[in-house]
Order: C-alpha cells, then structure tokens, then sequence
C-alpha cells in the first residue's frame, strides 16, 4: 500500500517536473499566439536560453546570472523575430524555423569555442544550480512553482486586462484594433516579448535545475510540444496547462515502464517509450482535436490598405 | 468668412494624395456644418473613402489642411481623430466576433488597466444611450452571433460612447434590409437632431436625398458639386456623378419565355456541422426569362450559385440542367456544366472569378483554357488567347484594352465586364450571375445590366442574384425571395413592391 502511495507521489513529482518547461513555453507562446504571431521557434530560443544559462552559471558561479542570461537571449531571439514579422511583415513560420535552425548552430558553435567539450557546458553544482525549495527529492526549484503561478497569471492578464482585451483583439481583427487608435505593432511587439521572457524561463530550468548543463540539443522538441498543448487547449491557459501536465505524464511513465516487464507483452523497447509523446502530438494535431479556434489573424502581417 | 468657418465642424481644404501612381484626392475641399447631415456620393473610386480615412487619420494627406469646429488640427492616426470628437463607422466592420457587444465597446477605451470598471461603467452608459436613441442590443450577446443591423448598432454605439461629435459613415446601408436602412436614417435623424454632425458616404441617391441636409458630389478625387438637398434630384446627382446623364430605367422589352433550362426540385444542402444551408428550393428557370434572387446577403444565395453551377453538389433533391439530372447520387463537376452550357459569373470576383495575379488575357480564358484554339496537344498558344481577349474587351468595352495587364490592376467594374464576357462569349443557354455590379461604377452597372438583358433577349435563361433589390427590380422577370436557406417568396416583376419583398428578405412574412 505504501509502496503504490510512494510510486504516485514519484510519478506526480516527475510529471510536475517534465511539465515544467512546456508550461512555460506553452503560457509564453499563448500570448504571442493571441496577439496573432505564430512562434514555431519557441523550441530555438528555450535552446538559447538553455545554453546561456548554463554557460553564464557555470562563468559566473551564480545560477541568477544564468537566469537573467538565458532570459537575455530569448529576449534577444523574440525581438528578431518580431522584427521579421512585426516591422518587415515576414512569413511567421518561415522566421521560426530560421530561429530553431540558428539555435542549433549557434549553441553548438559557441559551446566547442567557449567549453570544449563537444558543446556540453561544465557540469554545474551548488550555488551553480536552481536547487529544491521543500522538497529535495521531488526538485521543486523555484521554476516549478514559476510555472504553477504563470497560469493563473496568463489567464488573468488575457481575460481581466486592458492589455489582455487588446491581445485578444488584435489576434483577431487586427484592423479594428488600429480603428479604436490603438498601435498593432507596439501591441505585438509586447506579446512576443513576454512569449521570449517564459521561454527564457523555460531554457534555464533545462540546462540549471533539471539538468546540470547543458547538452546538445537538449531542448528534444519540447518547445513543439509547448505548441502542441497551446492548440490541444485551444488557446486557453488552463487547458493548455492540463495538456502539458497529460504530456509530463506521459513522459513520467515512460521513464518508470523503462525496463520493466509489462505482464503479457513483455519488456516495452526504450524507443517506443519515448516516442509517446512525440506520437501523441501527432495523433492531437492531426485530427483528434478536429476544427481549431485559433486566432484569426494568427500567422497574418498586418498591413494596411496602401 | 470668419463667421462661415466658425459654424462648420469639419472643414477640409485642398487635400491631395496619391497611392503610387494613382492620384486618389485631388485638392479636395469641403465644409460640413456642425449638427448637419452631409452626404458624400460619387462612383467606386471618386476618393469618398479615401477622404474620410485621411480625416480619421487612416491615411496621411500629402497636402492640404484639415479643420475641425475652426481650427487647424493634425491627424496622425485615429486617436488623433477620436480625440478631436470624430468617430467613423466603417463599411467593413471593425468588431471582433468571438467578443462580446460589452468587450467590443470598451476596445480602446477601457478606462483603466483592469477591465472589471470599465466593463461596468459601459453597462450603464449602454442603458442610457439605448433609451435616447432607441439603440438597444444585448450587451453580453456574442458579436458574431447578432444581425448585421444589430452589429451596425453595435459600431454606432462604439462612437457615441467615445462622445463623439462628429459620425461619419461608411457606406452604412450596404449589408441592411430595407426595413433596417430605414431605422438607421431614423437614428441618424435623431442624432442630428441631438446636435451630432454626421457625414454618410453612399452611393444609394435614395438614402442621400431621404436624410440629409446638404450633398457633396465627388469624382475621380475632387469634388465637383455641392447642393442642398431640398434643391436637386435624383437624376440630377446622378448626372454629376458620373459625369453625364444616366438612365435607371432599362428600356426592356417583354421577355419571350421558351422551353426550362434550369430547373430544381426540393434542393437542400447541409453542411459538414449539420447546419441546413438549403433547404427545399424548387425553381425554374426558362430561356429568355431573367429569375432575380433577392434577399439579405448570407441567406444561402452563395449556396444556391454553388450548387446549381456544380461547385458544391446537393445533399438532397435533385435539378435538372440542359436535360441533364444531376443530385446527390450524380453531381455534375463545374467542368461539366460548363460543358452542358451553364455559364458563371460568381458572386466574388477576386477569388472565384478571376486570378488577381494572372494577366488579363489569361482572366478571360479560364475555365475554357482546354480548349481550341487556346491550346493544342497540351500547349498554350499565347498569341491566339491575347488575339480573342482584345477582341473581348472590345466587345464588352474593357478599358484600359491591355490584354498583358495584370487582372488585379483593373477597376472592379472592368474586371466584372472581362468576366461577363468570357461567360457571355460561349452564348450559354443558362447563365448564373452573382452580384452583377457589386463594387462597379454607376457607368459599368449600366452597360452590365443592358448586357444581361441583351443575353436573355438572345434566348438565354438568367438567374441573377442580387443584395441590391434596386437591381432585381430592374432586371428580373420574375422576383425570388430567400431568406434562412428556403425561398419565401415569388413576385411577378410587374407586381413587386419594394416594401413588401423588403419584408420577406427580412424574414417576416411569407407570400
């Protein structure tokens, strides 16, 4: 009895932890959403961040350097791609893969340059790392509880604020938003700042509080995931929350079926296993979900007539 | 003169702009006395819409002053204008559907950070102007589920809780029911009559000479005439408009009625949500007749043009095409009713009738592009399809007679004749006509209409649908009226009266 008590605490604990960085993502890429920007490099500036936490920690010694490092450089990442798509008018997803891909690189690059180790940061320890509040076992780092806040603060912001009024607006008809005197550009610009600060958030607890430094990579797509639970909760906070907790589960179980012999199918090969996620985003996107609501003008350049 | 500019609440002078080589406004200059009705008309094109956006500050005027209750004022942008009194009501509304009518009206003026206060005081002040101007809507209701009328409301309301003093509108009758165009003038009386200046930009002279006090007449970016209402007419306005003297009545002969070319029996369509988009249509239509459809626009008339020329087969019922059944066991692709002798001309141009990007010579080929002597053994022959589309626009009077142009550089009016004309040139035995001459200038809405009628003369059988009952009155033989997806009415075109057919449009009351 006490040992099934123990595994649901574990599991919980762990789905709390995965879920962690898709709620940040997912929260910081749902206003960007709602203002009408597309943000497919969510995954290209949590891997920035990631990065620069880590190197910035490891640097400095302090894991809040880290902190304002990595939001630093998703900020930096957001307002490039808000500059493509706001002021010049690109193709939103065409500036989000560039981003992705460029992170990629650039992390790499800079991380053999900077560290040697084949782009690993230095393993960081200590004051180096977000360590656990109450819990030591469970590692609830500040970010975890971060992320708890951010959802009820997402929602409030979207439904009880002028700002949020005016997002919701100009996501839709951005026109009518530029009719009642109000700026589309200043508006957008604010959302995707916002999306690069929870996304810098969400870096930083990769590579200091789950993980001990960075590695290649290591962001594995869960910056799409993020996406995925943003439209899986039709561009609402609290459900889209639900749907990164379903993933963290799912992640969860994963990690405790590794290994162990299912009675009747036998032991589950690891790769299946981590799949799972990855197939439940495919199998959500592709159709389970049927019509979306997403913003009107999501993915649309605002423009004038002339 | 001192005095005269002390009375006026808008006075514009020698505006100009231009959008690259088109020169919109040329040094316009207007007056608009404070607590007046002033009517704007002039053709798609005569730069109504561009001179008000510049004094909502939309657009940025290269030159030229703007005055507002005497003093020189500058209009940056639409806060500029809202701040001076000045609200616009615009002819593609600016609301947001997924809000509710209480969020749309407070978008912009929220009176503080939270949205709780604000949302309150809306409430009340939304009470109290639904009282003094009879403007009640339901202030939870979602947008995108009222009426158009009541989103109209919705964007008067929007300006009146700005306090603004000065309205100025935007075509406002375009998408109203009759019944509903004369509630707004009503409102807009009572507003004059509150002291609020409105300026109402239409091209309707019914609405004009109905409601205000004094019409300014622009063409091609200047304003050519100013006359008190009281002192002119119709076909005077009219006249000034376009330059000369128009005609509103066709001379039409009586229609010679052969054998059905179109029929359909108990037609319905439902939609992939289950929504009855059609529901137990049954017409005919001869050849030689022209059948008009009128109703309120998004009753199923895009529905029934879809399915009668083969875009969208029926889920129910069948109809019958050049002796061709066709229903949901058996539907005719677009291509084969084209082959069969259907014709055409859709409701929206740029995206169904016509390729803005592809040259015009291109335009009016398409649907026939397959065919000789366009194209042999799979090749386009270039020279053949530019020789027959200047051909065409001689014919159908395209202007400019550029055959390399692309589509998208030519005026509303002349991309709808190079259509009419691609679909009229086969000399079809049916052709399905939706909006004719929406956005085209009073000069083109003359020939197309003369055209259609020269079509049926010549044996076709026409089915016109229309928003504009004006233009159903004038073209049709015989009057449909749709409205929720069934057709609630039928008139003879000798006995149809405005009122009673605006009364079925409006759903109230079956013939």
């Amino acid at each position: 009895m006490e040992e099934t008590l123990t595994l649901v605490v574990a599991t919980l604990a762990a789905t709390l932890r995965v879920a962690t960085p898709l709620v940040l993502c997912a929260m910081g890429g749902l206003f960007s959403e709602k203002s009408g920007i597309i943000d497919v490099g969510l995954e290209g500036k949590m891997l920035m961040a990631a990065f620069f936490a880590a190197a910035t920690a490891s640097l400095t010694g302090s894991a809040w350097a880290g902190v304002g490092a990595a939001i630093l450089a998703a900020e930096m990442f957001a307002l490039l791609h808000g500059f493509a798509c706001i002021t010049h008018r690109g193709n939103q997803v065409v500036s989000g893969i560039a981003i992705n891909i460029l992170a990629m690189g650039l992390t790499v690059v800079l991380g053999t340059a900077w560290f040697g180790r084949g782009g690993q940061t230095p393993p960081l320890a200590g004051m180096e790392r977000l360590n656990p509040i109450f819990f030591p076992v469970a590692g609830d780092n500040i970010l975890v509880y971060v992320a708890l806040l951010s959802v009820p603060f997402a929602w409030w912001v979207i439904e009880r604020t002028r700002f949020g009024l005016r997002l919701r607006a100009v996501g839709e008809v951005p026109l009518a938003v530029d009719a009642a005197g109000i700026s589309v550009s200043w508006l957008r610009y604010r959302a995707v700042l916002i999306c690069g600060l929870f996304a810098g958030l969400a870096g930083a607890y990769l590579s200091i509080a789950q993980n001990a430094g960075f590695s290649r990579d290591m962001t594995a797509g869960q910056g799409f995931i993020a996406l995925a639970a943003i439209i899986f909760g039709r561009w609402r906070p609290v459900p889209a929350f639900a749907a990164c907790l379903a993933f963290g589960l799912l992640d969860a179980i994963a990690i405790r079926l590794q290994g162990v012999k299912l009675p009747g199918i036998g032991e589950v090969p690891v790769q299946l296993i981590q799949a799972l996620p990855y197939l439940l985003t495919l199998f959500l996107l592709a159709g389970f979900i049927g019509r979306t609501v997403a913003p009107k003008a999501a993915g649309v350049p605002y423009e004038k007539e002339h | 003169m001192q005095e005269l500019t002390a009375d006026a609440a808008i006075e514009l002078r020698g505006i100009e702009k231009s959008f690259g080589s088109v020169h919109a406004v040329r040094g316009a200059s207007l007056r608009v006395e404070r607590g007046s009705i002033t009517g704007i008309v002039g053709e798609n094109g005569a730069g109504k819409s561009t001179l008000m956006s510049i004094l909502y500050g939309l657009h940025r005027a290269d030159a030229g002053e703007i005055l507002i209750d005497g003093k020189p004022v500058e209009m940056a942008s639409p806060r500029d204008a809202i701040d001076h009194g000045i609200g616009m009501v615009h002819q593609h509304f600016m609301l947001i559907d997924s809000f509710t009518v209480l969020e749309n009206l407070i978008l912009g003026a929220e009176g503080g950070a939270l949205l709780a206060g604000g949302l309150a005081a809306a409430r009340a002040e939304l009470g109290r102007l639904a009282g003094e101007y009879g403007l009640a809507v339901d202030p939870d209701a979602r947008v995108g589920d009222l009426s158009v009328g009541e989103q109209q409301r919705v964007e008067i309301l929007k300006v009146l809780l700005r306090g603004a003093r000065i309205l100025i509108l935007d075509e406002p009758s375009a998408v109203l029911t009759p019944q509903e165009t004369d509630r707004l003038l009503q409102i807009l009386r009572l507003l004059r009559d509150r002291g609020v200046t409105v300026v109402l930009i239409t091209h309707k002279l019914r609405e004009i000479l109905a409601v205000t006090d004094k019409v300014i007449v622009m063409r091609r970016g200047e304003v050519v005439a100013e006359r008190r209402t009281a002192e002119t007419r119709a076909d005077e306005l009219a006249a000034l408009m376009v330059g000369r003297k128009v005609r509103f009545d066709l001379d039409k002969g009586p229609s010679r009625q052969g054998e059905t070319m179109l029929a359909a029996r108990h037609l319905s369509l439902v939609d992939g949500r289950g929504i009855r988009l059609l529901d137990d249509i049954s017409l005919e239509v001869r050849a030689g007749e022209i059948v008009g459809i009128a109703g309120v626009s998004g009753n199923g008339q895009t529905e029934l043009l879809q399915v009668l020329s083969g875009i969208r087969p029926p889920t129910g019922g069948e109809m019958e095409v050049c002796r061709r059944k066709v229903d949901a066991a058996h539907p005719a692709d677009p291509a084969e009713m084209r082959a069969l002798g259907v014709a055409h001309v859709p409701e929206d141009r740029l995206r169904q009738g016509l390729v803005p990007d592809f040259l015009a010579s291109e335009t009016s080929i398409l649907g026939y592009q397959d065919r000789e002597p366009f194209c042999h053994n799979y090749l386009m022959d270039g020279p053949a399809v530019g020789k027959y589309c200047a051909d065409l626009m001689e014919r159908f009077d395209v202007r400019p007679r550029t055959p390399g142009l692309r589509s998208a550089n030519f005026s509303g009016g002349n991309q709808q004749k190079l259509i009419l004309a691609r679909e009229m040139a086969r000399n079809p035995k049916v052709l399905l006509v939706g909006q004719p001459t929406r956005g085209v200038d009073i000069g083109a809405i003359e020939f197309i209409r003369r055209e259609l009628i020269r079509s049926r003369d010549a044996g076709c059988a026409v089915l016109v649908v229309s928003v504009e009952l004006e233009e159903i009155l004038s073209l049709a033989d015989r009057i449909l009226v749709m409205f929720g997806g069934r057709i609630v009415g039928e008139v003879a075109a000798g006995e149809a009266d405005e009122r009673a057919l605006g009364l079925m449009m409006a759903g109230a009351r079956a013939a």
